[in-house]
């Protein structure tokens, strides 16, 4: 396989497979920091690299519109948005979801308002957890890259046929440059395959009324097809990455391990700061600390099963979630992890700490004292708190 | 032109019976006029609202062409998405055929919560024709004010009442909001001038880009006048010149139908419940400014139609 080396931001990664995918249309609307993605792929449009017929929207209700509409007329479909982007397409975000329609949306996750803020949280697409899209959160450009081609298959599949957020930190990941490895344009085209949907709107002979009026008589059933595709998900996504891995030499799973095996204690950490958390764990490790490190990657469906798999062997464990539910229960992380833990008979203690919000930075040094701190909890056998601000005045 | 009954002969039937919507609604018959426009085939969009819910309540439709109903405001955007998909295709060899593409809104969906999506299809230019049947208030929630609504008109919530004489504003010209756009088709139409209304139509399907027909719709639940009479108000509110048919081709004006003798406007407003309370001594002064807001509009288009100087 011809892998190219190029430096590439994340936003640029993510126009960069929307590149090689070529979905028939997308509909789009620039908002921070997922404009990028969009001004890329405006270029790729205007320089006749793509098939691509976009829509240059004058909203983001519009731009979900527009793909409920293209998607279904049979056409492949994405958008890319952020924050308050998300939270004005959020009416139509569900109706994708219940029109079963694969719409592949990359999403450069920021907080969202108010305050305005236009940096890194994930209060955005943990808002849109319960819509009923697929939900894959990536630690880096080169993960953004691959999971929005993998994401292709995934959404389309004929038992899953739902809408999927590819999501991606902003500015910390989307606007950070990494040596890429980019895949050969055949070898995804070939990977994702042509898509032939079931039904068309444009299938003039073959008439469909799409979006009707769902009444107490049938709206429960089509509710229930929805959580039953997102069970099925669950165990359709390994896979559907499966099939990539072995294409394109990589490891995907529904979540990451890192230096689980024997560790004893643990944190539970999504997208960017992973990758601060697993330097955490090397420095601990160096002083003979059995610490280690769980990345969900999808949080819907939410891979309970592995979760609990992976952390039944742990004394504590500590969730740490980039945005607020004001439940005051916790962030959404940990909160469904606790939930995930409550039918595992082997249950460690556990804790939460939210952290990062509106893009306030979070530090190795302040994650290894999550670590040092649960290893207090670990030996004590006591839970002192069990949500924690990190890194708030 | 063939007749009515002629015209139902060939050309197919998209909407069908068994929908539900009232007895003497304009809707479906907007519907099924502008639809004689053309004989391509043809995928509909429709806003929610009560053309929408009357005729697709599932298992049923009552279209026997591709229909998509996405959200309220929404429309516009989500045929814009269905057109540029067919276009997608088209250029990839995916699709042979020559298809034509309308969005249907109410007012409520077309006027007010809908007009930034409306505005912004009609400024991409997509190929589609905009259907607004304009019922001249929220009638599907039953009766409420939109910015379609005349002045004097009393509604769920702008009712006349003691210190009311039902809605303050007047109508907004939506018409002349879509001719704003520069797009290659503009026209008022109504269902009593079927003649009229079908060619418009044929015109609007005819033209490559967007085409927006605004058309006045009869709610007798919401007017308050008996369901036989739908037609008739329909045809009065040509009369009177309330709804003067024109159009608006590559930015030339043109009044289509010139009424004979312009009727009062009193003729129009007193067969309808909703105008009732403005016949009492006290607001004869609303309807003579009604009046006079009438006439005033009337030269106004007279002058853009080149008909007075």
């Amino acid at each position: 396989m011809t892998i190219k080396r190029v430096p590439l931001t994340g936003d640029q990664a993510a126009a960069e497979a929307m590149r090689q995918i070529e979905p028939d249309v997308l509909a789009a609307y620039p908002i921070t920091p997922q404009t990028e993605i969009v001004m890329t792929f405006s270029q790729f449009v205007a320089d006749g690299r793509v098939k691509t017929e976009m829509i240059p929207v004058e909203s983001e209700h519009s731009a979900m519109s527009a793909c409920v509409g293209a998607a279904s007329a049979g056409a492949r479909t994405m958008t890319a948005t952020s924050a308050n982007g998300l939270a004005l397409m959020w009416e139509i975000v569900y109706i994708a979801a219940s029109t079963r329609l694969p719409i592949v949306m990359p999403v450069v996750n920021r907080a969202l308002s108010g305050p305005i803020n236009i940096h890194c949280d994930h209060s955005d697409t943990m808002g849109a957890r319960d819509s009923g899209w697929l939900q894959v959160y990536c630690e880096n450009a080169q993960e953004v890259y691959e999971s929005i081609i993998s994401a292709v298959r995934i959404a389309e599949h004929p038992e899953i046929l739902l809408p999927i957020m590819v999501c991606q930190d902003g500015f910390i990941t989307s606007h950070a440059v990494e040596g890429l490895e980019i895949f050969d344009d055949q070898k995804v085209k070939a990977f994702i395959g042509e898509y032939k949907p079931r039904f068309s709107l444009l299938d003039t002979d073959n008439p469909v009324t799409v979006g009707p009026l769902d009444l107490q008589d049938y709206y429960f059933e089509h509710k229930r097809q929805q959580s039953e595709a997102m069970e099925k998900a669950l165990s359709i996504i390994p896979s559907v990455l499966g099939k990539f891995n072995k294409a394109f030499n990589r490891n995907y799973g529904l979540v990451e391990s890192y230096k689980l095996d024997d560790a004893e204690v643990a944190v539970v950490v999504m997208s960017s700061t992973a990758g601060t958390a697993k330097a955490a764990v090397d420095n601990l490790r160096a002083k003979g600390l059995k610490v280690g490190l769980l990345r969900p990657r999808f949080f819907r469906p939410f891979p309970k099963k592995v979760i609990v798999q992976a952390l039944s062997n742990l004394k504590a464990v500590s969730a740490l979630d980039r945005s607020e539910s004001f439940s005051t229960q916790g962030g959404p992380l940990f909160v469904e992890l606790k939930s995930a833990l409550y039918e595992s008979d082997r249950q460690p203690l556990l804790n939460n700490h939210i952290f990062g919000l509106g893009g306030r930075d979070i530090d190795v040094g302040e994650i290894e004292d999550v670590f040092k701190d649960l290893i207090k909890v670990a030996k004590n056998n006591k839970v002192e708190r069990l949500v924690n601000y990190l890194g708030v005045r | 032109m063939a007749n009515l009954k002629e015209l139902s002969k060939t050309i197919p039937e998209r909407l069908v019976s068994g929908h539900r919507l009232c007895a003497g609604c304009g809707a479906s018959i907007v519907v099924r006029q502008v639809l004689m426009g053309t004989t391509s085939p043809i995928v509909v969009a429709a806003a929610t609202g009560c053309l929408e819910v009357a005729t697709s309540i599932y298992p049923y439709t009552a279209w026997n062409v591709p229909f998509i109903h996405n959200a309220f405001e929404n429309v516009a955007a989500t045929i814009s998405g269905v057109e540029t998909a067919y276009r997608s295709l088209k250029k990839q060899g995916k699709i042979k055929k020559d298809i034509k593409f309308v969005a249907f809104g109410g007012d409520g969906g077309t006027y007010d919560i809908g007009l930034q999506s409306l505005s912004g299809a009609l400024e991409r230019g997509h190929d589609f024709v905009y259907v607004c049947y304009d019922n001249e208030a929220y009638m599907n929630t039953g009766t409420q004010r939109s910015g379609a609504t005349p002045r004097g008109a009393s509604t769920t919530t702008a009712p006349c009442g003691k210190a009311s004489f039902g809605k303050p504003q007047f109508k907004k010209d939506l018409t002349a909001i879509a001719v704003a756009h520069n797009i290659p088709y503009v026209a008022q139409a109504s269902i009593s001038h079927w003649n009229d209304l079908v060619t418009k139509s044929n015109k609007a399907f005819s033209v490559k880009g967007p085409a927006f027909l605004n058309i006045i719709s009869m709610c007798h639940r919401g007017w308050r006048f008996p369901p036989e009479k739908t037609v008739e108000v329909a045809k009065l509110a040509v009369q009177t010149c309330f709804w003067p048919l024109y159009e608006v081709e590559n930015g030339k004006w043109k009044l289509t139908v010139k009424p004979g003798e312009i009727k009062p406007l009193k003729e129009w407003l007193f067969l309808q419940g909703r105008f009732k309370h403005l016949q009492k001594p006290e607001n004869k002064d609303i309807v003579e400014e009604l009046q006079a807001h009438v006439t005033k509009r009337w030269k106004e288009l007279l002058a853009k139609c080149g008909e007075i100087p």
